[in-house]
This record gives structure tokens, C-alpha cells and sequence, in this order.
């Protein structure tokens, strides 16, 4: 039965000394979607994503991916298993180069990570690859720039850049338009588009035009637990998303514009 | 900005700074072979040695400070646990060679460093600090307590013995020429680690570790390894100390020498190669020169101002500040 799904959680909870953060939330992720998780600010979205990835650990409840329990496995087996995430803070590594940056994930998969011994230069054949990612995300002229020299939309690009590196099955975006201009936007929605392409994404956005254009399905938080779920003509439509989240949204597009520009500077 | 790039140029660009930057580390290090083996005809062998040891600890202390962002305050427990061993196993086996004692205390210190990395890994900045230094108290005690260690007499009257059962190293400029030779072999392999594969991965989980492990790295296990790496190079030093005074005693044990080694990484500059052996020179050299004069009861202080300076005004320390300078001023 649950096999059509890549991901599925089934009654999870997150509590943080009795306040619950995640309330009993059952998600099922189709094979291929682009799949939004929208709702206002402490809604609990990236919560879920940390339990998703085991930067958190679950209070109760399971986590399947493909229908294999994984609830009990680390941070790390879960990123080699292809569940990938992104950041809703821009997480680069500031001072290497954006060509660097995407070799750390090439490494992974290259198996010679522990090799101390090593010279560095026989990281050089990867550097193609490298190349192609940030060509994809339009940074090959930056390959040699460091990351802290980057502004704030072109971060956000390697980031995606990076994690694609990965060759991720399960792509996890976390506010990935977060704090950009409109036009950084626009290239954001194409590179998921790509992205997306033979891959599963579930992504928390809070610009909805951006949801309307990518997303097959979409389901709403809000404190901590699922209020609805299905395409956006039928959650856009439900009275019940327009109060907790659209009928929030002036408040709720200041404090995200808020976080965003706080999210700016800790990126510098 | 709009010009079309070619990744194949880009590529290309890439790997020929890499050989420049290459050759201009060779050239450094070239440089600093030669004073180094022309400096015992100028100054006395002894002295230099101690730097030389003290520079060795350093730079193990940097590669899990500077290089992997772990700020280990118990360090002192690695230099004299290779020291101890060092000198226990040559004072009563008199059949050891001198090397075999000295890989014995770097293996001590190794074991330890295992240790202790299995017990504090996990905790984080300040958290990670006090567990080190906690740990390290530990087996200051131990040796307070232990008779081998000659507890507050410490233990005098090493051997220095014969290399390989050949070469004496009751003569200094032997002893100055071996210990030269770890010396340089170690501080090769931290530049060797440092720019290689495993070396890019501390790199990234230094600078961002939430993202190093959301790609896949399980973090623990390389910070395992840095330390391990750290710790045993630093119970070389140790241990090489040992042989050179013919002493192995409480000082290196005590936290005032864990605390010493943050101060002579800082001054010189963390995270950059050269840094700790420069700071560690300054240091020694400052050290000896006040306790020579009048200033000798004010060394403590002095050192403790140097600290704060250092902190608060030149965060890169001396060789990161000339860095900055060069880059500057040359382009
Ligand atoms: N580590 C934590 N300890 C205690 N409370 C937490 C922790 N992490 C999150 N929370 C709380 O859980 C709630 C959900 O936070 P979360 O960050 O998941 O919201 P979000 O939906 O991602 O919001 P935003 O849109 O602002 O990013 C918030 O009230 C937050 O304060
Ligand atoms: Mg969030």
C-alpha cells in the first residue's frame, strides 16, 4: 500500500518541554511531486523538517521512506539514503569557494573523505562535475569566487547546487526563496523546476505565487498539526487556510520578510 | 558579469593556482629548512629544541583548534602522558632504543587521546572545553598520585641513549638533528592533512557543521580522528621533550600548559600552518628572556597581557596579520 509514497510520517510528535511543537502529523509524499508545506510563522514547518532529517529527534511517531521504517536512523544515513535538505538559514560554507562547496557533497559519494594521506589535488577530478552544477545554477563564472563574497540570491543557488550534488531522490528546500528579490525568484522556481526533474520535493514556501506555479499538492500547518491537504485550488479555497494563514498573511509576510533580512545578515 | 564563461578555462585557472600556491609553500618551507639546520652553529641546540618541541605541540594543538574548530583545554594531559612513558620505559628498560621509548609515549598519548575524544566529541563549544579540561585534571591526578612519575620531584635522569642503537644522542647536535627531523616530518603531515580530502571535509564541518552533516558526513567520527591525530602528535612532543631534558615532570601535566599552548596557537595565528611554530617560538623566547631579567617574577602577567592583546586587537595573530598585510599591500 504505502510503497506509491516516497515519504510517509504516521502520528508525529514533536514536544519541547510540553510545548508541542509537531502535533500528531501524518504526511504522504507522492513519487515525483513538487509537494509545499505552507503555514504562518511557528507553524512548525521546519520542525518537521528537522524530525524528517534527525536534526531533531521525534517525541513519537514513525517516519518511512519508500516504506522502510527510518525512523530510528541518524542525520547523516539519512543523506546518504538520498533524503537532501536545504536550509532555511542560506547553510554554505563561507570560506571555501563555490566550486569547493560542491565538491564537499561530490566527496561523499567519492569515498575518500578520510583520506589524510591524501594530496588535495587528487580532488581535481571532480572539478568537472563541479563545473556542470554550477553552470546548471548559472554560478560557473563564480566557481572561484569564496562564498562570502556571493550575494545573498547566488548562496541560495549553490546551496541548491550543492545539495543536487548529491544526487538526492528526496529533495527537502526549505524557504528556498526566502529573503530575494523578485527577479532571484523567478530563477529560483526554474532551478526547482529542473530540480524536480525524476525527483521527489517537499518544500516550505511562503510566497504563494511561487506554490501556485510549482506545486502538485500542498498541505497547510498550523500549530503544529496538518489543518488540510490537497492541490492549490482546493486548500486556496478553503475558508479555514484563509483565516490561520491568508487571513495572517499581512503579519505573517512582515515577520518572514523580518527573519529574511535577520537571515541576510547572518549570511554575510 | 554577462561575458560567456568557459568551465574548461575556469577549471583550468583553478588547478594552476593550486600549483603556484604549491610552489610557494615549498619555497616557505625550503626557507625555513635551511635557518632551521644552520641555527644550532648559532644558537644553543638546547634552546632551539625546546622550541622545536614546543612547536611540535602546537601545531598538533592547531590542527584540532585552528583547522577543525575544536577548542580542546586539555591538552597538557597528551604531552605528559608521552613524556611519562617516554621517560619511564628508557629510565628501566635499558634495553630500548630511543625511538622505541618514543613511539611507546606517542602511542600512550594516542590511546589516551582516543579516549578522550570518545568521551567529550559530542559536546559542543564551551561544553566540549570543560570536558577536556575536566578530563585532563583527571590525569594530572593520576600522576600526582603515582610513584613512577616521581610525583612532585617529577622524574629526572632520562637517557637519552642511542637512535637505532647508533647514533648517541648524549650529543646535542645529534639530538638537535633528530628531533629536526620529526619535527619537520610532522609538521609535513599536518600540511598533508590539512589540504587533502579529509582535510576539506574539517574544513567544512569547521565552518558549517548542521550543513557538512546534512550532506552526508557523519561529523563525530572525522572530529574523532582530528583529535586522535592531534593527540598523539602532541605526545610526540612530549615525548621528545622528554629525551632532550632528560625530565619528564608536573609542569606538562598541569592546565597552566594546556592553557599555554591556546596562547602560543593565538599569538602566532590559529587555522594558519605556520602560525603555532611561530607563536610557540615568540613565546619560549619571550619566557627565557624574562626570567633572565628583573621582570621574573612578572612573566605570568606579561604573557596574560600579550593573551589579551592578541584577542582584542589582532585576532589573526602574527602570521595571519602578515598575511592580511601581504595580500594587501602586494597584491
Ligand atoms: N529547539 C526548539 N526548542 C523549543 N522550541 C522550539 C524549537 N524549535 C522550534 N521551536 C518552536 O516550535 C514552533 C515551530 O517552529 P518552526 O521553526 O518549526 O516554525 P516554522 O513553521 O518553520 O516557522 P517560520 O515560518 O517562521 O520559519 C515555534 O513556536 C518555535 O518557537
Ligand atoms: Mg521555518
Amino acid at each position: 500500500m504505502s510503497e506509491q509514497y516516497v515519504l510517509e510520517t504516521r502520528n508525529l510528535v514533536k514536544e519541547f518541554k510540553g510545548f508541542v511543537a509537531v502535533n500528531d502529523v501524518n504526511l504522504q509524499i507522492r513519487q515525483g511531486d513538487i509537494h509545499a508545506l505552507i503555514g504562518p510563522n511557528g507553524a512548525g514547518k521546519t520542525t518537521v523538517f528537522n524530525l524528517l532529517t534527525k536534526f531533531l529527534i521525534p517525541t513519537r511517531g514513525q517516519i518511512l521512506y519508500r516504506g522502510e521504517d527510518i525512523t530510528p536512523l541518524k542525520s547523516a544515513a539519512i543523506a546518504r539514503k538520498g533524503i537532501v535538505r536545504s536550509f532555511q538559514i542560506s547553510a554554505v560554507f563561507p570560506h571555501m569557494t563555490a566550486l569547493e562547496n560542491i565538491r564537499v557533497a561530490l566527496q561523499t559519494a567519492e569515498g575518500s573523505s578520510y583520506s589524510f594521506w591524501k594530496s588535495g589535488n587528487s580532488l581535481h577530478k571532480l572539478n568537472e562535475r563541479c563545473m556542470e552544477l554550477l553552470e546548471s545554477v548559472g554560478l560557473a563564472e563564480f566557481a572561484n569566487t569564496t562564498t562570502v563574497e556571493l550575494a545573498y540570491g547566488r548562496k541560495r543557488a549553490l546551496e541548491l547546487a550543492t545539495t543536487l550534488a548529491m544526487e538526492p531522490q528526496l529533495l527537502l528546500l526549505d524557504e528556498p526563496t526566502q529573503g530575494m528579490g523578485s527577479e532571484d525568484v523567478d530563477r529560483v522556481v526554474e532551478l526547482v523546476r529542473k530540480a524536480a526533474q525524476g525527483r521527489t520535493v517537499l518544500m516550505v514556501e511562503h510566497n504563494l505565487s511561487v506554490v501556485s506555479k510549482l506545486c502538485d499538492r500542498i498541505t497547510v500547518l498550523a500549530q503544529g498539526a496538518v489543518l488540510t491537504e490537497g492541490d492549490y485550488q482546493t486548500v486556496s479555497a478553503d475558508p479555514r487556510v484563509r483565516e490561520v494563514y491568508m487571513g495572517s498573511d499581512g503579519s505573517g509576510e512582515r515577520g518572514s520578510q523580518a527573519a529574511a533580512s535577520e537571515n541576510v545578515e547572518a549570511a554575510q | 558579469m554577462d561575458q560567456p564563461v568557459n568551465p574548461a578555462d575556469i577549471h583550468k585557472a583553478i588547478v594552476e593556482q593550486q600549483k603556484i600556491q604549491d610552489r610557494k609553500k615549498l619555497m616557505v618551507n625550503g626557507v625555513l629548512l635551511l635557518l632551521l639546520l644552520a641555527a644550532p652553529f648559532v644558537m644553543y641546540p638546547v634552546f632551539l629544541m625546546k622550541i622545536l618541541c614546543f612547536a611540535l605541540f602546537a601545531v598538533a594543538f592547531n590542527l584540532l583548534f585552528g583547522f577543525t574548530g575544536l577548542l580542546s583545554f586539555g591538552h597538557a594531559a597528551f604531552l605528559a602522558s608521552g613524556g611519562y612513558t617516554t621517560g619511564y620505559l628508557l629510565s628501566n628498560f635499558s634495553g630500548l632504543t630511543t625511538e622505541m621509548g618514543i613511539i611507546a609515549g606517542t602511542a600512550t598519548a594516542t590511546l589516551l587521546g582516543l579516549a578522550f575524544a570518545l568521551l567529550s566529541i559530542r559536546r559542543q563549544g564551551i561544553y566540549f572545553a570543560m570536558v577536556t579540561l575536566a578530563l585532563a585534571q583527571l590525569v594530572f591526578f593520576f600522576f600526582v598520585q603515582s610513584e613512577f612519575t616521581g610525583g612532585e620531584d617529577g622524574m629526572h635522569g632520562i637517557p637519552r641513549g642511542e637512535l637505532f642503537g647508533l647514533i648517541n644522542l648524549e650529543d646535542n647536535l645529534n639530538m638537535y638533528y633528530f628531533v629536526l627531523v620529526v619535527f619537520i616530518a610532522c609538521y609535513l603531515l599536518v600540511q598533508r592533512i590539512v589540504s587533502s580530502p579529509y582535510g576539506q571535509i574539517l574544513k567544512a564541518i569547521k565552518q558549517n557543521e548542521p550543513r557538512a552533516v546534512s550532506l552526508g558526513y557523519n561529523v563525530d567520527r572525522y572530529k574523532i580522528l582530528a583529535f586522535v591525530i592531534s593527540a598523539a602528535l602532541a605526545g610526540l612532543a612530549g615525548s621528545m621533550k622528554s629525551v632532550v631534558f632528560q625530565l619528564a615532570s608536573l609542569n606538562d601535566a598541569h592546565w597552566h600548559m594546556s592553557g599555554e599552548v591556546i596562547l602560543m596557537t593565538l599569538v602566532g595565528g590559529m587555522g594558519t600552518l605556520l602560525g603555532p611554530v611561530v607563536g610557540a617560538t615568540f613565546v619560549v623566547n619571550i619566557e627565557y628572556q624574562l626570567s633572565q631579567g628583573p621582570l621574573r617574577d612578572w612573566v605570568d602577567p606579561i604573557l596574560g597581557g600579550i593573551f589579551v592583546l592578541t584577542v582584542l586587537a589582532f585576532r589573526s595573530g602574527i602570521v595571519g596579520e602578515l598575511q592580511k598585510f601581504m595580500r594587501k599591500n602586494l597584491g
